[in-house]
């Protein structure tokens, strides 16, 4: 399964890549550290021409270049790629974040955690629900 | 917490209330049996003028009067109902209902098993991730 991770904290991104390594499943995590660079690897650009329509985004806000909630907007906005679920990750936990993501239809929103235990714990969570659990749209064509 | 229910079947409806009790007493579960009834409530009509918005809605596909799909897409297209996380809970595992769900915005998509212990697993896994894990939005007090 392919995991587009779009975050632009370096250790944030080896903490997810360490906790989605011991998924049972075999997930390949795309890490990209804007909103911009999302986009481009959604829609197959430039050095992402190869890239894979991931199975599942996790999205931070709080982003450089284009924001968390500009990617969403972009992301949710676009009949390619609606249908991705696309669940926020992120260290914000003010309440007019939370509902701007909903309304403007993320999957879910989770809270980042700051220790790296909690964390793995957090991932084991979203990787049973989403990569387990849940039935997802094909990514074929 | 408030979740409601949306679901014909009466054994359904039982065994997903029992499960519920049993993974998180502290959850209200409000059933409702058609899409006609889940829309009343969710605009708060009739009998349903001091309904509580609920914190999740847990949605089956195929229902009489109207069913799951168009409640979907009249949630998802109300500014003040669309942001409440919307889960899919069907027999269903067509492509189409898949791919038309989550078009549609379902928050999520889950399949009803059919042995009572893994509806059970279910039910606590929803009750894990969607009322302990994530985050909801507050609900706008009336």
């Amino acid at each position: 399964m392919d995991i587009l991770l779009v975050e632009d904290n370096p250790g944030d991104a080896r903490l997810a890549q360490e906790a989605f390594s011991h998924s049972s499943a075999p997930v390949t995590l795309h890490i990209v550290s804007d909103g911009e660079d999302a986009m481009s690897f959604l829609r197959r650009k430039g050095v992402h021409v190869h890239a894979p329509r991931p199975h599942l985004i996790l999205l931070d806000l709080n982003l450089p270049k284009l924001s968390g909630r500009e990617t969403l907007a972009q992301i949710k906005g676009d009949n390619r790629f609606k249908s991705i679920p696309t669940v926020i990750l992120t260290t914000s936990d003010a309440e007019e974040d939370i509902s701007y993501c909903y309304e403007n239809y993320a999957n879910c929103y989770v809270r980042k955690p700051t220790q790296w235990d909690a964390f793995g714990d957090v991932v084991k969570h979203v990787n049973s629900v989403w990569l387990g659990l849940a039935l997802l749209p094909p990514v074929r064509g | 917490m408030d979740i409601l229910l949306v679901e014909d079947s009466p054994g359904d409806i039982r065994l997903t209330v029992e499960a519920f009790r049993d993974a998180n007493p502290a959850v209200h579960i409000i059933v409702v049996r058609d899409g006609t009834e889940a829309m009343a409530y969710l605009r708060q009509l009739g009998i349903y003028v001091l309904a509580p918005r609920p914190d999740l809605i847990l949605l089956d596909l195929n229902m009489p009067k109207m069913d799951g799909r168009e409640v979907l897409a009249l949630i998802k297209a109300d500014e003040s109902l669309k942001l409440i996380p919307t889960v899919i809970l069907t027999t269903s595992a067509e492509e189409a209902d898949i791919v038309h769900s989550y078009k549609h915005h379902a928050n999520c998509y889950l399949q009803k098993p059919v042995e009572l212990q893994s509806f059970e697993d279910l039910v606590k896994s929803v009750n894990n991730f969607w009322l302990n894990q994530v985050r909801l939005p507050q609900q706008a007090s009336v």
